[in-house]
């Protein structure tokens, strides 16, 4: 231990506050030895994201960062999994478990607090659990496995993180039971847990409301719950989230002043009723409240490390305004969000069709913003809630903050409107004021320099969205033209690069970055070049394998673990038996792993990459091409069975589907495309999630675009209705080129569509009225591209130079990646968790 | 370089693509060099990204990043980028990964470990 003269601050607890209360007093000031004695066995972790630790987050993907905390100059010690048993104030000691004796100058308790048990006869059962520790979650996750019907006690928002959790642990059965008459009622009213409530019960949630438990009953373990009302549930385990209870034993112990509901009492300074001894977060009685949430925590630590600096910080309460996704549903509640008629006017508009619900509630004379509830779309959040913390003026029809401006413009203030002294991101108190002043004197302009810069957005993260309007507002506003440029090394944007390229035509990522760009290009700029190249010559992508994302440089995609998989193209799902066997007999010859995919394909997982060249040489020789998953190019076009066999069928969508897979295979586009074929309005084969969808009428065929599945689905929408096959495939070349020539680097042709001014109506007339005058240009293109299409695979089986490339170890070409390990599961095998 | 460096044979030049990176075993260890031919210049780092301990920075894209045109590598998996000098992340996150030294030497790429 240092012996340096330093005044010692002892920190008892080694949370998120204390952790936050270290660093905070490390930053003022380097004139304190630092103490710390922490209970649990690790160091600090991110409680607030714990049921992460279910979908493969690891504990130390959770713990908070110590970079530079030992450095020399620093004078911190920390023992872990030994708590502090005893404060002896006289001497100013504390006595920990591990029987250290250390002397304080000051001391700071953030014990935090206990998950808290209500008083039911059976709580010691096996299989009833609190919701509160790494330790506790992996009791749940051993407990889990052999349970088939769990339960969480409390609907607040931390049992709903626990029923968040049972469901990831892959319990079949799973309940919430709440003592109140709704969900969350700290933040939410009940017509907002009515939707919340239809939208958890979709996910499979059983939501059992006013149930007040009077014993756990089962022998030994849990086998049910018995209420109040006579009903029982039937149960293997049960997780209590009820509450929580402030860790203040050793205060009382100590003779410190404490509430007479629990918790330690503070002043504004944060200090106890000994001065020297300063007390935070959830074990702290602030002007009689106890505050559950990791924001007010770190306000304190921010306070009382600022007092012992010489600041003159105080808390002077805080704002409990909360959003989050709760199992996927966006919920949030800000200012006031209860208050009601005749204190207030209520604006409400609920939608029970999407689960959507919003509630404003607005002062009687219609001008400033009191507070609110967000259920199922929380998008709007951030600026509400800056519209209540800074009174901003509302605009004159309120209802347009819930319902979205109809026509005209944007409903609500713009981020740029508010107060300097706004507060932007709570968890590291960083004002507008900072924000701005960051972009326009210290030139910061992207939002990781940003989080370097002010730590703006760091936290929570829930501030990034505004973060980066304000940056952006902000250079708009010191008269930068914000362009949509491609990265720091080019100045123009990707439709403008193609055009260059083309005019100039340019052939290699070195003279594009040459001719119009600077510095040495980087992983942004050099696969958008990439994919310009391709799009305009194509040409093997191979020729410039450096330039292209790892898959395309491996034509192959890179999975977990460092193996590759391989999609051999099966046009339009339609596949022999004989071509079955052959990826049968190969992926038992690599030991693959083999598994049908979402476009009809069949994808073989876990090759080494020194492997491909043979598998693909055995592929081809069976008559299989690339598929192309690597790319960001055509997928698959997936049809239904069509009229050959179906008895509802209209058109043979197979062999439609086939043709138009077989025309655009290979082709090199922003982002990767999909497309489908169904024969008849049935929609078996989900055209209208796809970027193209073609489906069969009486009469020929409708072409719907730009639909997208992935994490924000849109329908695909129709662009030209009963045409035959030669005008599908017209209007095809001619949609796929406009995109392909306009749209931004990794931009799905849904979200081109929806950037687009004058939307579908605009992309109708360019496409089928032809309003540009492009159409027989793109068409010729297009057909360029079909015809100097080559099968990227065979061109390197057949090159011994491109083969050789396919190795990991450049010095020992035969040897494989020795890290690569595989696990098995149901008689195959699968990449080790990372 | 100090003359009591242990120099050791990694590859040949032409093991490694130009403005690309290559992977070598050096013992028990895995060495992503990287030839920066548009510049003239050669690193060496790890083949381990730490975000999740995968063996992959060699298959990473080259790249440079601000004014001062720092190299930098990006690795494949979710596009961590990492400074070939200092061997800092540059992604706002707080992963390092180790550098050595690179002698080109008559078609030949030694590195100190």
């Amino acid at each position: 231990m240092s012996t340096s003269n330093k005044p010692v601050v002892v920190v008892v607890g080694n949370g998120m506050v204390g952790h936050k209360f270290c660093e905070k007093l490390m930053a003022a000031s380097d004139g304190f030895q630092i103490v710390v004695f922490g209970e649990e066995p690790r160091p600090a972790y991110d409680r607030v994201h714990l049921s992460e630790y279910f979908n493969g987050k690891t504990a130390s993907d959770l713990s908070l960062s110590m970079a530079g905390w030992f450095d020399a100059e620093r004078d911190i010690v920390l023992h872990m999994g030994d708590p502090v048993r005893e404060i002896d104030r006289t001497e100013r000691v504390v006595h920990s478990r591990k029987g250290i004796v250390q002397p304080y100058d000051f001391l700071v308790l953030a014990t935090g607090s206990a998950a808290f048990v209500p008083d039911i006869p059976g709580v010691e059962k096996q299989g009833v659990f609190v919701y509160r520790t790494i330790e506790d979650l992996d009791l749940i996750k051993a407990y889990a496995k052999q349970a088939r019907h769990g339960a969480v006690m409390g609907g607040g928002l931390l049992g709903l993180e626990a029923a968040k959790a049972l469901l990831d642990l892959g319990i079949p059965y799973a309940h919430v039971i709440e003592f109140a008459s709704r969900l969350m009622p700290r933040q939410i009213d009940s017509a907002g847990s009515h939707i919340l409530e239809t939208r958890l019960a979709k996910l499979g949630l059983q939501i059992h409301l006013n149930k007040s438990t009077l014993a756990v009953e089962g022998e030994g373990k849990i086998s049910r719950l018995r209420f109040a009302d006579d009903t029982i549930l039937d149960l293997d385990m049960l997780v209590i989230s009820a509450g929580i209870r402030p860790r203040d034993e050793l205060a009382r112990l100590a003779g410190l002043q404490v509430g007479t509901r629990g918790g330690i009492l503070v002043n504004e300074k944060m200090q106890t009723s000994d001065p020297r001894i300063f007390a935070l977060g959830e074990c702290a009685l602030v002007a009689g409240m106890i505050y559950g949430l990791v924001a007010p925590g770190y306000e304190m630590a921010d306070v009382a490390a600022s007092q012992l600096a010489g600041g003159h910080k105080t808390f002077t309460g805080f704002d409990m305004s909360t959003k989050l996704k709760l199992i996927g549903v966006d919920v949030a509640s800000f200012g006031d969000a209860f208050v009601s008629e005749p204190d207030s006017r209520t604006i409400v508009f609920e939608d029970r069709h999407k689960g959507v619900y919003k509630r404003i509630n607005i002062t009687n004379d219609g001008t400033r913003l009191l507070g609110g509830i967000l259920i199922g779309d929380a998008a709007a959040y951030n600026m509400l809630l800056q519209t209540v913390n800074n009174r901003l003026p509302l605009p004159p029809d309120p209802e347009d903050l819930v319902l979205g401006s109809r026509g005209g413009a944007a409903a609500g203030a713009s981020v740029m409107d508010l107060p300097e002294e706004a507060l932007i991101c709570s968890c590291e108190s960083v004002t507008k004021a900072a924000i701005c002043h960051a972009v326009t004197e210290k030139g910061v302009e992207t939002i990781d320099n940003m989080k370097k810069c002010t730590k703006a957005g760091t936290g929570c993260g829930g501030c990034v969205p505004l973060v980066k309007d304000l940056i952006s507002g902000t250079l708009k506003a010191n008269g930068r033209y914000i362009r949509n440029v491609i990265c720091e090394h080019f100045d123009q944007s990707r439709q403008e690069l193609l055009h260059l390229v083309k005019l100039h035509s340019v052939k290699t990522f070195d003279e594009v970055l040459g001719r119009w760009g600077k510095g040495d290009g980087c992983e942004v700029c050099k696969p958008a070049v990439a994919s310009i190249l391709a799009s305009c010559w194509n040409d093997n992508i191979q020729e410039q394998a450096v330039i292209q994302d790892s898959n395309d440089r491996y034509l192959a995609n890179i999975q977990k673990g460092g193996t590759y998989s391989v999609v051999p193209r099966i046009p339009g799902g339609e596949i022999t038996p004989e071509k079955l066997i052959v990826l049968g007999k190969v992926a038992k010859k690599y030991n693959l792993y083999t598994k049908i995919t979402g476009g009809q394909r069949i994808d073989l997982f876990g090759a080494h990459v020194n492997d491909l060249p043979d598998i693909w040489e055995e592929l081809i020789a069976a008559g299989f091409e690339s598929g192309h998953a690597y790319g960001k190019a055509l997928r698959t076009v997936k049809s239904c069975v069509g009229s050959t066999w179906c008895r509802f069928g209209l058109h043979d969508s197979v062999s439609f589907a086939i043709e138009v897979e077989e025309r655009y295979r290979g082709i090199r586009a922003p982002h990767k495309i999909k497309g489908g074929v169904s024969g008849c309005i049935r929609e078996c084969a989900e055209a209208q999630s796809k970027d193209f969808g073609i489906i069969a009428t009486e009469k020929g065929w409708n072409l719907y675009v730009c639909g997208n599945g992935g994490s924000k689905p849109q329908h695909a929408q129709l662009l030209a209705t009963d045409i035959d096959q030669a005008t599908v495939i017209r209007l095809l070349d001619r949609f796929l080129m406009f995109y392909i020539q306009t749209a931004d680097p990794l931009t799905r042709t849904a979200t081109w569509l929806n950037k687009m001014d004058g939307g579908m109506t605009y992309l109708k007339n360019v496409v089928v009225e032809d309003s540009l005058g492009m159409g027989a240009q793109w068409e010729a293109e297009m057909q360029a591209l079909v015809d100097s299409y080559k099968c990227e695979w065979k061109e390197v089986v057949e090159n011994p130079a491109l083969r050789q490339r396919f190795v990991h170890f450049v010095n020992a070409p035969r040897k494989k990646d020795p890290s690569v390990t595989f696990d098995t599961m149901r008689g195959q095998i699968k990449a080790k968790e990372w | 370089m100090g003359s009591n460096t242990k120099w050791k044979l990694a590859c040949q030049v032409e093991d490694v693509p130009s403005d690309g990176g290559a992977c070598v075993s050096f013992g028990e260890e895995q060495i992503a060099i990287f030839n920066f031919s548009r510049r003239g210049e050669w690193y060496a780092t790890e083949n381990r990204c730490p975000h999740k301990q995968q063996m992959a920075l060699s298959r990473g894209m080259t790249g440079s990043a601000g004014e001062q045109c720092e190299p930098k590598v990006a690795c494949p998996f979710h596009k961590k980028t990492f400074s070939l000098l200092t061997g800092d992340c540059l992604s706002g996150e707080e992963y390092k990964i180790r550098t050595y030294p690179v002698m080109v030497k008559e078609g030949k790429v030694y590195i100190c470990v």
